[in-house]
C-alpha cells in the first residue's frame, strides 16, 4: 500500500507541475487541481497509512492513526477547492477581457507590442469579447486589447 | 492571559464582516468604518508595542487549550513591531485609497480589512499550520484587491499571481506535513524543543521540510529565483493595493526570521542555521537582480517593484548572517523599505492618474496637473528607497554594512550593496528625468489638461508615509537601540519557549 500511495502522490505531483508550467490557463488549472490532490494525499499519509484503525485513542482499541493530519487535510481541501473555483473565474474573466487564454502578460515581448497593448478598444478584438461586451463593459476602458491574438 | 493580543485579528474581522453586510452600497459609511477600524488597529498595535517593550513574551491560548495542543498567539517585540508597521502602512494607504480608488470596484473596504486581519494574524500566531491559514486569509483578500477595478491586463496578472501563490500554498502544506511527521508538533515553540531531539535517521525528512518551508517564504518574500511573480503583480495592481503589498513581502521575511531563529537556530543540533547557506547567496543575487531591474524598468510601477525586490534581497541576505547586530540592522532597513516602497507606489499612481493615457510609463508626455508637487514627492521617495542621505535608507544601509562586518562574506556585501546603490540611483534618476523633466520639452496639450487632479488627502497620505521616513531618521538612535533589544530577545529563544509552553503547564 505504501508503494501505491507514494507512487500515486509522485505521479500526480509530476503531472501537476508539468501542467502548471503550460502556457494556457486550462491546463494550468488542471495542474493546480492535481497538485492539491497530491498535497492532500501526502498530508493524509503523514498521519500513518493503516487499514481499520480509528483516529481516536481508546483503552479497548488496538492501535490508532494520528487524527491531526486528517483535520489538516480537511482545512487544505476546503481552501484548495475554494481557490480552484476562484482561479477558474479569474481565468475566464481574463479570457473574456483580453480575448486569449494565455498565462503570459501581453506586451512583455517587445516595445512595439507594449505600445499596441494600450490602444483603446483594440484593433482586432475577437468575437467572444464582443459577445461578452455588454456584461463586462467596465473593463474595456484601457488595456483590454490584444495584439493580433498572440501574446 | 491578556485579551488585547487577539484584538488586531478580531477588530478587522468584525468590521470587515459588518462592512459586507451593512455598508455595501453606502460609500460614506464604508469609508468611515474602514478608516475608524484602521485607526483603532493602529492604537491597539501601539498599545501592544508598549506592552511588549518590557521584554516579556506574552502568550494567548485560543479557547484556553494548553499550548502544544491548542493554537497560541504570541506577542514579543518582533510581532509588536510588525503589527505597528502593518497598521501605519495600512492607514496611510487607506487614506490614499478613499480618494476614489475604493469605489472603482466592489468590496474594497471589506477586502482591505480582511487583508489586514490576515497580516496581523500571521505576525501573531505561534503555530505554523495556523500561519498557513493566516497566509491563505491574507492571500485570498489580496486576490480580490489585486484585480480591484478590473481591466484585462490586471486580471491576467492576477491569474499569474493566484497560480503562483496556490502552488506556494501546496508546497507549504507538504513542508508542514514533512515537519509534522518527524516532530509530531505544529507549535513553533514546541518545534524548537523537538527539533534537537530528532534522530539522525529522520534528519533528511526534517531538513527537506524546513528547506521547502523556506522556499514558500521565499515566494512570499520575492527572493530569487521565486521573485518572478512580483513585478507583473505589483505593476498591474491598483496603486494603493501595490503600496499595501509592500508589507506582504515582509510577511515572508518575518516568517523566515521567526521560524529559522526559533526552531532552526543555534540549539537545533544537526539542523542548526539551516537557512543560512540558502538564504545568503539567494539574497545577494536578489539584491543585484532587483536593482538592475530598476534600471531596465519601463514604468514607474515596475521600477518600484524591482526596488522592492532589491530591498528584500538586501534584507534577507543580512538576516542570513544570523548575528544580533545584523538582525537589528536588517529590521531597521525593513521598516524603512516598507514605508519607502509604499510611498513610491502611491507616487507612481499619482503620476499614472495625472498623465491619463501615458499612465506611469517611462516615456515623455506633456506636463500634467500638479506635476511639480508630485515630482518633489517622487524625489523624496526615490532618495528614500535608493538609500541616499539624508533619509533613513542611508542610515539603514550604514547599519547593514556595519552589521555584516564580522561575517566571512563581508566583502561580498560591501561590494554588492554599494554598487547596486549606484545602479538604483542611476535608474531612479533616469526614470524621474524622463517622466518629470522631459515633459517640459513638449508643448502643453489638451490631453494633459484632461488628466485628473488629485485631491489634497492623497498628498496627505503620501506625505504621511514619507514623514515616517523622516521620523525614522530623526529617532534613528532610539529606534536602533530598541531593535537591539528585539534582536537580543530573538537570539534567546528560551524566553519565547518558556512563555508558550510554561503558560500551558500553569493552566493545567
Amino acid at each position: 500500500m505504501e508503494f501505491l500511495v507514494a507512487s500515486a502522490i509522485g505521479v500526480m505531483t509530476a503531472t501537476g507541475l508539468y501542467l502548471v508550467l503550460r502556457t494556457r490557463t486550462f491546463p494550468v488549472v488542471m495542474g493546480l487541481s492535481l497538485l492539491t490532490y497530491a498535497t492532500n494525499l501526502f498530508l493524509f499519509a503523514s498521519g500513518r497509512l493503516d487499514v481499520n484503525r480509528p483516529p481516536v485513542i481508546g483503552a479497548s482499541l488496538n492501535g490508532y492513526v494520528d487524527p491531526l493530519p486528517q483535520a489538516l487535510v480537511l482545512t487544505a481541501i476546503v481552501i484548495s477547492f475554494g481557490m480552484t473555483a476562484l482561479v477558474v473565474v479569474m481565468a475566464l474573466r481574463a479570457y473574456l477581457e483580453t480575448g486569449n487564454d494565455h498565462v503570459d502578460l501581453p506586451g512583455d515581448a517587445s516595445p512595439e507590442a507594449h505600445e499596441d497593448d494600450w490602444k483603446p478598444g483594440g484593433a482586432r478584438a475577437p468575437a467572444v469579447q464582443n459577445a461578452a461586451g455588454q456584461k463586462g463593459a467596465g473593463g474595456h476602458k484601457r488595456g483590454a486589447s490584444v495584439k493580433g491574438g498572440e501574446a | 492571559m491578556n485579551h488585547a493580543l487577539i484584538l488586531p485579528i478580531l477588530l478587522p474581522a468584525i468590521i470587515g464582516a459588518l462592512l459586507v453586510i451593512a455598508a455595501r452600497y453606502d460609500k460614506v459609511l464604508a469609508r468611515v468604518f474602514s478608516l475608524a477600524s484602521t485607526v483603532l488597529m493602529l492604537g491597539v498595535a501601539i498599545m501592544l508595542l508598549v506592552l511588549a517593550s518590557d521584554g516579556q513574551v506574552r502568550s494567548y491560548a485560543l479557547g484556553a487549550w494548553p499550548a502544544p495542543f491548542g493554537i497560541v498567539l504570541v506577542l514579543d517585540r518582533l510581532s509588536a513591531l510588525m503589527l505597528v508597521l502593518a497598521a501605519v502602512l495600512g492607514l496611510g494607504v487607506l487614506l490614499y485609497a478613499v480618494n476614489g480608488w475604493d469605489m472603482r470596484g466592489k468590496h474594497f473596504h471589506p477586502l482591505y480589512q480582511f487583508q489586514l486581519m490576515g497580516i496581523n494574524g500571521a505576525f501573531l500566531t505561534g503555530d505554523f499550520f495556523n500561519l498557513f491559514v493566516f497566509f491563505e486569509i491574507l492571500l485570498i483578500a489580496s486576490y480580490g484587491l489585486m484585480v480591484h477595478g478590473g481591466g484585462g491586463l490586471r486580471v491576467k496578472a492576477g491569474v499569474q499571481y493566484v497560480v503562483t501563490n496556490l502552488v506556494g500554498s501546496s508546497v507549504f502544506l507538504i513542508a508542514a506535513g514533512l515537519i509534522y511527521s518527524v516532530t509530531g508538533t505544529l507549535n513553533m515553540a514546541d518545534l524548537a524543543v523537538k527539533v534537537p531531539q530528532v534522530p539522525a535517521a529522520d534528519q533528511a525528512l526534517l531538513q527537506t521540510g524546513a528547506v521547502l518551508l523556506l522556499l514558500v517564504f521565499a515566494v512570499k518574500a520575492a527572493l530569487v529565483p521565486m521573485h518572478f511573480w512580483l513585478p507583473g503583480t505589483y505593476a498591474n495592481a491598483p496603486g494603493p493595493v501595490a503600496a499595501l503589498f509592500a508589507i506582504m513581502t515582509k510577511v515572508g521575511a518575518y516568517s523566515i526570521i521567526r521560524l529559522y531563529l526559533l526552531a532552526f537556530g543555534a540549539d537545533a543540533g544537526d539542523a542548526a542555521w539551516l537557512a543560512a547557506p540558502w538564504l545568503l547567496p539567494a539574497g545577494l543575487v536578489t539584491l543585484v537582480l532587483g536593482m538592475t531591474g530598476v534600471l531596465a524598468a519601463r514604468s514607474l510601477g515596475q521600477m518600484a517593484s524591482f526596488a522592492v525586490i532589491g530591498s528584500m534581497g538586501m534584507l534577507l541576505a543580512t538576516v542570513a548572517v544570523f548575528t544580533e547586530r545584523s538582525t537589528s540592522a536588517a529590521l531597521y532597513y525593513m521598516i524603512h523599505s516598507t514605508f519607502a516602497a509604499g510611498a513610491l507606489f502611491l507616487v507612481a499612481d499619482l503620476v499614472a492618474e495625472g498623465r491619463g493615457m501615458q499612465r506611469d510609463r517611462l516615456a515623455a508626455a506633456p506636463r500634467f496637473a500638479q506635476g511639480g508637487l508630485i515630482a518633489a514627492l517622487f524625489f523624496v521617495a526615490a532618495i528614500g528607497i535608493t538609500g541616499m542621505p539624508p533619509l533613513s535608507g542611508f542610515i539603514g544601509k550604514l547599519l547593514v554594512l556595519d552589521g555584516v562586518r564580522a561575517s566571512a562574506h563581508a566583502a561580498w556585501f560591501w561590494t554588492l550593496i554599494l554598487s547596486t546603490s549606484l545602479i538604483a540611483i542611476v535608474g531612479f534618476a533616469r526614470g524621474g528625468s524622463i517622466v518629470f523633466w522631459k515633459a517640459h520639452a513638449l508643448p502643453a496639450t489638451q490631453a494633459s489638461a484632461a488628466g485628473r487632479r488629485a485631491p489634497a488627502l492623497a498628498f496627505v497620505a503620501v506625505g504621511s508615509l514619507l514623514a515616517c521616513l523622516l521620523l525614522l531618521t530623526v529617532f534613528a538612535g532610539a529606534i536602533h537601540g530598541w531593535l537591539d533589544l528585539l534582536a537580543a530577545q530573538l537570539y534567546a529563544p528560551a524566553g519565547y519557549i518558556d512563555a508558550v509552553l510554561g503558560a500551558a503547564q500553569g493552566g493545567r
